[in-house]
């Protein structure tokens, strides 16, 4: 745990910083860490911001002082196993590839030598990590697409994406949680909304769960949408390992 | 019903102490820019210091009451009338239904905040009222008020107790001020002569500043290689060195994450009296530890819950 490091941000927040690079075993510690915080329920904590190799953990100054709050923090450390394995959590995101929802996934397979129906398949055929949540009420920084569907950005960006398109930008792939201006290329749509700011939780997901995406027709699409409109259809998520 | 906008000033928007708990899914925290003044303008009232206001920047909204209430005006001083008489800022104030207050351009100070007894009552999204102008959120439909909205207020009873006690003296605010900085979390990304300009030279307050953050120009911060950092969280108050090398601190509309080095955090009971600054003005940085900067923040509350019981009103949390 040598490479762990404290530093203050102010008079109310502690940096806790595991590393310095992306990675995936970063990412495991950091969320096992949020664990731990949250579970021990430190009085004076008031909120804790995980990101790609930090956790900043805000605190009242008048409940418990920074030195007292580091030694606590130490205490919560999770072991060098924490950096593989562990439990995953899984959210089963359902996803209408190509046609209208998706129009640019054949750009996507021309550019990369593929048919639409291989581009479907390897995009949907791994989990995603998400590393960090933020620029947008939800959206996910993911991490770990498969190199064959690397594509630039559009080169100019479209006015409005609407919420629920699924995209890849450069190396990246994600999905836009509101409506939004954006430049990455379109190869579908799920039913679900990632940010509703009237349901609770808000957001769907966390910093450290997994993104599975799984293709549907555009009839599923329709079903979901109502059902989901309805109140009467959840995402599946899988608690797995 | 409850309080109509005849006039919006330049960015009135509804503020109540900040949206928390939700910035690690990347929301803003919002709220006010002078938490001090929020305060003030609430136990004024008799509200805890949280409730929902509206806050003005530089140009003061006209509204008009539908029922007998109190309000009280803090902050920059935008020189308050109550049906064109002059009415103090700090102080108590009780109107009837029909009666108009029309805020002006501010004389000192940036941000002022107008409180009404019980709170404007607008609903509550993700466990705040504070309006989050980039995610459309929060406040009165999310947006900045215009001509012709109306804002619910919360129903208060007849009387204001301890009114005789509602008044508190207004802070003086000044156009040369001196932050105390906490340094970190990545003071250690600057040259020994950049950490020691940050505090000796004289920085400039830009009016490109807004509720994200303050700009300011003065000589350029020294790093050892760069100031680009893999993102992580943003602090009320901190000091992000971007590629220029001129410091950017940031605000209530922060993001949640940014990519450059932070030389430091200006500390909680500093904010204030920066946010307050116009442009122009002078900025001088002073480096505390973070044991230093933990006993001021708790002096500062201790001061705070003393106005509170000054004006005859103290909120069983504080």
């Amino acid at each position: 745990m040598a490479d762990i490091a404290f530093f203050p941000a102010g008079d109310s927040a502690v940096v806790v910083q595991f590393g310095s690079e992306i990675a995936e075993s970063v990412n495991r510690r950091i969320a096992r860490f949020t664990g731990n915080v949250e579970n021990a329920r430190i009085k004076g904590v008031r909120e804790l911001i995980p990101t790609f190799c930090t956790v900043s953990v805000l605190y009242d100054p008048c409940i418990i002082g920074y030195e007292k709050l580091v030694r606590t923090l130490r205490t919560l450390l999770p072991g060098d196993e924490a950096a593989s394995g562990g439990q995953r959590t899984v959210h089963v995101v359902p996803v209408c590839y190509g046609g209208a929802m998706g129009e640019d996934l054949p750009f996507v397979a021309s550019h990369a030598g593929l048919s639409e129906e291989e581009v479907i398949s390897i995009h949907s055929g791994r989990d995603y990590l998400i590393y960090m949540l933020g620029f947008l009420p939800g959206f996910s920084y993911l991490g770990g697409m498969d190199e064959r569907l690397f594509t630039p950005r559009l080169s100019s960006p479209r006015v409005k994406i609407p919420a629920g398109s699924v995209g890849i930008g450069g190396e990246q792939t994600g999905v836009y949680p509101l409506d939004s201006p954006g430049g990455w290329q379109l190869i579908g749509r799920t039913p679900l909304r990632p940010y509703d700011p009237d349901r609770d939780p808000a957001i769907l997901y966390n910093a450290g769960d997994y993104i599975r995406f799984v293709p549907i027709t555009e009839a599923e699409y329709a079903r979901l949408e109502r059902d989901i409109a309805a109140g009467t259809w959840r995402h599946e998520i899988l608690r797995e390992g | 019903m409850g309080l109509k906008i005849m006039q919006p000033g330049v960015l009135t928007t509804v503020q109540d102490a900040g949206r928390f708990g939700h910035q690690a899914a990347g929301f803003s925290v919002s709220g006010p820019m002078d938490t001090d003044a929020l305060y003030t303008a609430n136990i004024l009232v008799n509200n805890p210091p949280d409730f929902a206001c509206l806050e003005m920047v530089f140009q003061g909204a006209t509204v008009v009451f539908d029922r007998k209430t109190w309000f009280a005006v803090t902050g920059g001083d935008m020189e308050p009338k109550l049906n064109g008489s002059p009415v103090p800022m700090y102080r108590a104030v009780e109107v009837k239904a029909g009666d108009t207050l029309s805020c002006g351009v501010a004389k000192t100070g940036k941000y002022t905040y107008l409180a009404v007894a019980g709170g404007i009552d607008v609903p509550q999204v993700m466990g705040s009222r504070s309006t989050n102008l980039k995610c459309k959120i929060g406040g009165f439909q999310g947006r900045k008020l215009a001509f012709g909205d109306e804002l619910p207020l919360a129903v208060t009873g007849d009387f204001l107790d301890n009114f005789y006690r509602k008044h508190l003296e207004a802070p003086a605010y000044t156009d040369s001020v001196e932050l105390r900085v906490v340094p970190g979390p990545q003071d250690g990304m600057f040259t020994r002569q950049g950490l020691q300009d940050f505090t000796a030279e004289v920085y400039t307050l830009l009016p490109e500043s807004d509720r994200m953050g303050s700009r300011l120009s003065g000589k350029a911060i020294e790093s050892k290689a760069g100031v680009d950092i893999i993102s992580d969280a943003i602090a009320f108050g901190s000091v992000q060195i971007p590629a220029s090398g001129t410091p950017i601190i940031l605000l209530a509309d922060r993001q949640t994450t940014g990519g450059y080095a932070k030389i430091g955090t200006v500390i909680s009971p500093d904010l204030p009296k920066l946010v307050q600054c116009r442009p122009g003005a002078e900025i001088r940085f002073r480096f505390v530890t973070v044991e230093e900067a933990n006993k001021l923040y708790k002096q500062h509350q201790k001061a705070l819950r003393k106005i509170a019981r000054k004006t005859g009103f103290c909120p069983r949390k504080w």
